[in-house]
């Protein structure tokens, strides 16, 4: 026993079995005094009511009860359906852009975390490994050297060019450690050389028209977003998140480099390619279908840390359903402000990122 | 839990680091790692911790050979304390101790009662209690490196591996620190520069140059003046008192001590 009636004999090997006496006192509050699972569900309702109110906004007007109609129809309940034209808007171009915006940011947001405890740099987003690069090549290949036509075969050809640079990536890094500062160095060149190659195929085509709609896919936009977007996206985060959760003790450990961490069990190896490969699938499917939202994977985890502490059980999911709301809002931001003009939501994304980051550097005491 | 090390090889490319170590440490036994720099205390003490993979040898906890053992197997049995792992995280105090309890965690389970008495308990062993929810970066390095120790028994450990745990240190925090080493029942092997506390709190000290060990005994049969000037090049002078206490005194080779004996 110490002074203050702490038993200090747990600390033996001999106290593994034994079991805890029934008169414990309640475990310490969280750092922000509510429980994690309140936190959690109110993010959740606050996602809900983002997605439905962002479906509402746009350059047609669109009412509570004409979204409850659309819904109703497809649920098959006894409602009177829209007329055909404004049913298609709503359920064909607005749902599945608004969905597909909450995927892309929950995906964009849960990589950013995952990376930024993998490399242990706040740098570090879901583009760092030159996924987007690569991404990016593989479109500029497809549209300019016109192999196959339509927005598929430029999602194929983004997807396509995002997995091959993680391979070249994966190809360089296959004898070393993976130690933080040899994944990033590495994922730098990587990103240098395709964003090299993706420049030189658009200057070799010449072609301004192919330049700009290259530009705007880069810069990130949902304007394409269809439902076979939406469920892909569905399955791959969702798998995605099922094989990242149980790795959130892990990353905690990550906070104290190689060693220490390696000393708590943690297979060092295994847990870097694992998350590596899994970013890397969730990283190539979001910039496959809408570009390369930028921000989001970078500034949302720093966000959610400074509100509910580094702890990747808490972190990961927060950052998911954060993420999703940021890029359901900038995202209808892109689409009203200059109406009926698109702006490519990355523009969004960086112009309410930048001020929000310099907020919490400076909260942070940072800055 | 006895460890034995048999002809133990490591190096990197070109550089073989640790050469040819065989060691015996005792279960329960206080035993401190000696050694100029370089002369690969730390490199042995990440071997023994399964942290790296030996060119050729042996090691055994309790007559079981380690190789093939997976990290969380090792962790369950030896905790080790890096010499200063730092980080950029905003963890709690609380929440690097809790890290210890990583080995027998489920990944699909949060901390458990069990898991946070034995928190509590290594906080309060190492004095951490008031400071538990302070964040890392506002702590000074003493008691970055008592949050460690206190990790590193949060893990239940059969024997703790430390790389000079005494860094950073305030005296009364490294005596506390040693006096914490010597009197345990686990196992202890710690890599130490200050050769008087070596002396004073372990049971044995092996003493290691170019990557090697050179002598293994009590401290009274292993630190002799003529060793020292040797191993580290410096003129020592020791004395012991009454109870056996080894009292140190150096200087650079080729200036002589004036007035040797205890000081303070």
């Amino acid at each position: 026993m110490s002074a203050s009636g702490v038993d200090l004999s747990v600390l033996h090997p001999t106290a593994r079995d034994r079991t805890p006496p029934a008169d414990l006192p309640p475990a310490p509050p969280d750092r922000s005094g509510t429980p994690v699972p309140v936190l959690l569900l109110a993010e959740l309702v606050l996602l809900i009511a983002s997605v439905a109110a962002s479906v509402l906004i746009g350059t047609s007007e669109v009412g509570v009860a004409d979204l409850g109609r659309v819904l109703g129809t497809r649920l098959g309940l006894p409602v009177e359906p829209l007329p055909g034209l404004l049913d298609s808007l709503i359920w064909d171009l607005r749902v599945p852009r608004v969905l597909l915006a909450a995927l892309v940011g929950a995906s964009l947001a849960l990589c950013g975390a995952v990376l930024q405890a993998v490399t242990r740099n706040g740098l570090a987003d879901p583009y760092l490994l030159g996924i987007s690069s690569g991404a990016s090549t593989g479109a500029v290949a497809v549209v300019v050297l016109g192999l196959g036509a339509g927005s598929f075969s430029v999602t194929g050809g983004a997807f396509a060019g995002a997995l091959l640079s993680f391979g070249l990536l994966m190809l360089l890094l296959r004898r070393s450690g993976l130690g933080s500062m040899r994944i990033v160095l590495t994922g730098v060149i990587v990103a240098e050389l395709f964003a090299a190659i993706t420049a030189l195929v658009m200057i070799a085509s010449g072609d301004a028209d192919t330049t700009r709609a290259i530009l705007h896919w880069l810069l990130g936009s949902m304007a394409s977003a269809r439902w076979d977007a939406v469920i892909a996206s569905v399955v791959v985060t969702v798998a995605g998140l099922c094989v990242i959760w149980p790795y959130a003790t892990a990353l905690d450990g990550f906070s104290f480099g190689t060693d220490t961490a390696s000393s708590l069990g943690i297979d060092v190896r295994t847990t870097r390619i694992v998350l590596l490969g899994v970013t890397a699938l969730l990283t190539a499917v979001a910039v496959a279908s809408v570009g390369a939202v930028g921000f989001v994977g970078l500034i949302v985890p720093h966000g959610v840390r400074f509100l509910v502490g580094p702890l990747h059980r808490v972190l990961l999911p927060f950052s998911a359903l954060a993420g999703a709301i940021f890029l359901v809002w900038t995202d209808a931001l892109a689409r009203v402000t200059f109406a009926p003009q698109e702006v490519p939501v990355g523009v969004f994304t960086a112009l309410l990122g930048v001020p929000l980051f310099l907020l919490i550097l400076r909260k942070r005491g940072e800055l | 839990m006895n460890i034995e090390v048999d002809h133990l090889e490591w190096g990197i490319p070109g550089k073989t680091i640790v050469r040819d170590v065989t060691l015996r440490i005792r279960s329960g036994e206080t035993v401190g790692l000696i050694g100029p720099n370089g002369s690969g205390k730390s490199s042995l003490l990440r071997c023994i911790a399964g942290l790296r993979k030996p060119t050729s040898g042996v090691i055994r906890y309790d007559g079981q050979d380690i190789q093939g053992w997976n990290s969380r197997q090792i962790a369950q049995q030896a905790a080790f304390v890096e010499q200063s792992a730092d980080s950029d995280s905003d963890l709690r105090v609380a929440d690097v101790v809790a890290l210890g309890r990583t080995p027998f965690r489920s990944p699909w389970k949060a901390l458990d009662r069990t898991d946070q008495i034995v928190i509590d308990a290594a906080l309060e062993r190492l004095e951490l209690t008031e400071l538990r929810s302070r964040e890392w970066k506002t702590l000074s390095g003493g008691e970055r490196q008592r949050a460690h120790i206190a990790r590193a028994l949060a893990q239940q450990p059969w024997c703790i591996l430390l790389d000079e745990p005494t860094n950073h240190l305030d005296i009364k925090h490294q005596l506390a620190l040693m006096d914490l080493l010597a009197t345990t029942d686990q196992t202890i092997l710690v890599a130490l520069h200050d050769l008087s506390l070596a002396a004073r709190y372990c049971d044995r000290l092996v003493l290691m140059s170019g990557g090697t060990v050179i002598a293994d005994g009590t401290p009274g049969e292993v630190l002799t003046a003529e060793r020292l000037r040797n191993v580290f090049d410096v003129e020592a002078h020791i004395t012991s008192d009454p109870l056996g206490n080894l009292t140190i005194s150096y200087s650079r080779p080729g200036v002589t001590i004036a007035t040797p004996g205890p000081t303070g």
